[in-house]
């Protein structure tokens, strides 16, 4: 018999029950992280069918999306938009009812979902974790299987802590060697992601591995795993080690003590067996990724820096042509061209990709002793409260006022323009956030995904390059 | 959640240069200003907000839904890896709110495609070259289309079928409208066996509060 993959090791050991006839199996769920958005539901959901939350203290709530990153210590009352003040305070009232720990905004533990549960030492090895979020796959970087969920398997989470779900099949992401100076893993992501497209993974999990995923930190992973949904896949997977285990300890919700010499004693057994068979391996040399942005409306429309935009006619596929030329359109751009040198207005430093420590140390790295060029607004915004303060304690955040940057408060912030940080029409934003889809960061709004030092060389020269 | 067994309906093809677009993400289906809801129902204002409306927020008189012979749709016809993104089953809730109940694709993002079931909503995946048939057959003079769950076919004006494959649970499910929690409430003594066997194994995995 062959040996397992790591995602069919965390897999069997969640297993409920799997019904014969059907062969859907409920999944024991380790974590559950809830968020004002997807959520609201889902409680009224419990309360009309007189249901409870079977284990709340599985179960962790923050406020994100809505919140926005400018005078928090106001509060709620300060929430000027009356619908997102109100899912905020749907959640309030939801997590005091069934008592369920919440990190609201203003607290020094909030920030983005994504941020919030590998910083507590929520996120461990081998557990199954859920949120009402696509970018859960971020906590696949520690050896988790973690992936997004609807509405209605939240409630089903909350009712039940399990999960109806179908095995999924085995992708390996083969990165070989190390990646150059200079490149992160923001640009091996989209660079999978442009080899593989956004519909690559779909149906699988996806196992990032070899000795290019070894050299990452486990922000580098975490940001992989992030965009793992961007390529189709649902779950990322990085196989956990000392990097992951160093990160981990002394960590608020980390094991203590025996239970850790326990807990370390099983996550070292958390790896593909090696002749574990995947339904399908890509192979990528670690040399060959390039700084990498995106030029169009999806996040396989991605090229090197230093390539040129390709045309419609470049495209065999008709379906990708036509693609090609709606994306043209929308992003103001003109195929044939350099991408580098492209003006941008915006620039947008954070998301649950790219928001934390390392993220911020890059960007202000390049943002030393320079300043914003004339014409644009730059805004970095840290992950979660404890990011800003480290980030303080650091001096990051002189380091970027004084180049003309905003420094803002934690949350999603101009990911997804929920709450007042959005792009005018036509604007045209350097972001290191997760999605350039049409509309995405405000109606008509032009992203370009890319990595924190290139955003934030974007700021200080005014142009993608 | 409704139960779907056949359904006859008016197809809408959403289409790009002619072909079924492809790529439609869930921001495209909702955009983000429609998710500060905390209902379920009501959100067919935001089905296609950008699609369907130009900048100035008259509607687009261009786009498929705003077309009077389909203004009824219960069908959409769209193209490969229909609604990857963001995971908000608003993506779904809209779609029913608007009345479709069905949507025709050769593939699905994982996500929303789960979230279609939660809701009663049919995925229907057929190849490339049926649906841009289906498709073309749908801006036709005649749209209606016949979508048989038990039979699993697509029927289109012209009478041919098409025979889709799925899940033999799901389609069970379907067709029965279950109530999942309900029905896995009633595995509660293996859940609680399970997590007895947890707190023993996996003792760090247990909160101290």
């Amino acid at each position: 018999m062959a040996g397992k993959t790591l995602y069919d090791k965390i897999w069997d050991a969640h297993v409920v029950h799997t019904d014969a006839d059907t062969g859907e199996s409920l999944l024991y769920i380790d974590l559950h992280l809830i968020h004002e958005v997807t959520t609201p539901q889902a409680f009224a959901g419990l309360k009309a069918a007189g249901r409870g939350v079977r284990r709340r203290d599985l179960t962790l709530a923050v406020a994100d999306h809505n919140t926005p990153t400018e005078n928090q210590s106001a509060g709620l009352a300060g929430v000027k938009d009356p619908e997102a003040r109100n899912q905020l305070e749907t959640l309030t009232r939801n997590v005091a009812e069934y008592e369920i720990e919440y990190f609201p905004m203003g607290d020094i533990r909030n920030g983005i979902v994504h941020v919030v549960g590998p910083e507590q030492g929520r996120t461990q090895p081998g557990m199954t974790i859920v949120c009402g979020d696509s970018h859960t796959s971020t906590h696949g970087a520690f050896g988790a299987l973690a992936h997004g969920i609807g509405t209605s398997e939240v409630e089903h989470v909350l009712a039940t802590q399990t999960l109806r779900a179908r095995k999924m099949k085995n992708m390996a992401i083969e990165v070989s060697g190390s990646l150059k100076e200079g490149v992160t893993a923001k640009d091996l992501a989209l660079h999978i992601i442009s080899v593989i497209g956004t519909a690559g993974g779909t149906g699988h999990v996806m196992e990032f591995r070899g000795g290019a995923i070894r050299k990452l930190s486990m922000e580098g992973r975490m940001t992989l795993c992030n965009l793992s949904i961007e390529g189709g896949a649902r779950a990322g997977l990085v196989a956990p080690d000392e990097k992951t285990f160093a990160y981990i300890k002394g960590r608020p919700a980390a094991p203590k003590a025996g239970a850790w010499d326990l807990a370390e004693t099983y996550w070292r057994t958390l790896h593909s067996d090696d002749d574990a068979v995947f339904d399908e391996i890509v192979h990528i040399k670690g040399e060959d990724v390039e700084p990498t942005v995106t030029w169009g409306t999806s996040p396989e429309q991605g090229i090197a820096l230093s390539g040129i935009i390709p045309k419609p006619e470049d495209f065999d596929d008709p379906v990708k042509a036509a693609a090609c030329e709606r994306a043209l359109a929308y992003m103001g751009l003109e195929g044939g061209k350099p991408i580098k040198g492209t003006p941008v207005q915006r620039v947008f430093i954070g998301s649950c990709t790219n928001s934390r420590i390392e993220d911020l140390r890059a960007a202000a790295d390049v943002a030393k002793g320079n300043h914003v060029a004339e014409g644009v607004r730059a805004m970095v915004v840290p992950g979660s409260g404890l990011v800003r303060v480290q980030a303080e304690e650091e001096g990051l955040d002189q380091i970027f006022i004084e180049a003309g940057f905003e420094w803002r408060e934690p949350g999603c912030s101009m990911c997804l323009g929920m709450n007042p940080d959005t792009l005018a029409p036509g604007e045209r934003c350097a972001s290191t956030s997760n999605r350039n889809f049409e509309g995405r960061q405000g109606r008509d709004g032009r992203t370009h995904l890319m990595s924190p030092a290139l955003a934030a060389r974007a700021a200080i020269t005014g142009v993608i390059g | 959640m409704k139960a779907f067994t056949q359904l006859t309906g008016t197809a809408a093809p959403l289409l790009e240069k002619g072909k079924p677009m492809s790529n439609v993400d869930t921001d495209m289906i909702i955009p983000k200003q429609f998710l500060k809801t905390t209902e379920r129902t009501g959100l067919s204002k935001g089905l296609f907000h950008e699609l369907k409306t130009l900048s100035d927020g008259s509607p687009n008189p261009q786009f498929v839904l705003n077309r009077p012979e389909y203004a009824t749709a219960s069908i959409l016809i769209a193209g490969k890896n229909f609604g990857c993104g963001s995971s908000r089953e608003h993506a779904p809730w809209a779609l029913l709110d608007q009345g479709i109940t069905c949507v025709i694709a050769p593939s699905f993002a994982d996500i929303f495609h789960n979230n279609c079931y939660k809701n009663g909503i049919l995925p229907v995946c057929l190849p490339e070259d049926v649906c841009q048939k289906l498709a073309e057959q749908a801006g036709g003079s005649n749209h209606v289309f016949t979508v048989d769950l038990e039979a699993q076919t697509v029927t289109g004006p012209d009478g041919e079928s098409h025979g889709f494959e799925v899940d033999e649970g799901r389609k069970a499910n379907l067709m029965a409208g279950l109530d999942e929690i309900g029905a896995s409430l009633t595995a509660s003594a293996r859940i609680d066996a399970f997590e007895a066997e947890r707190k023993l194994t996996k003792p760090w995995l247990e909160p101290a509060r």
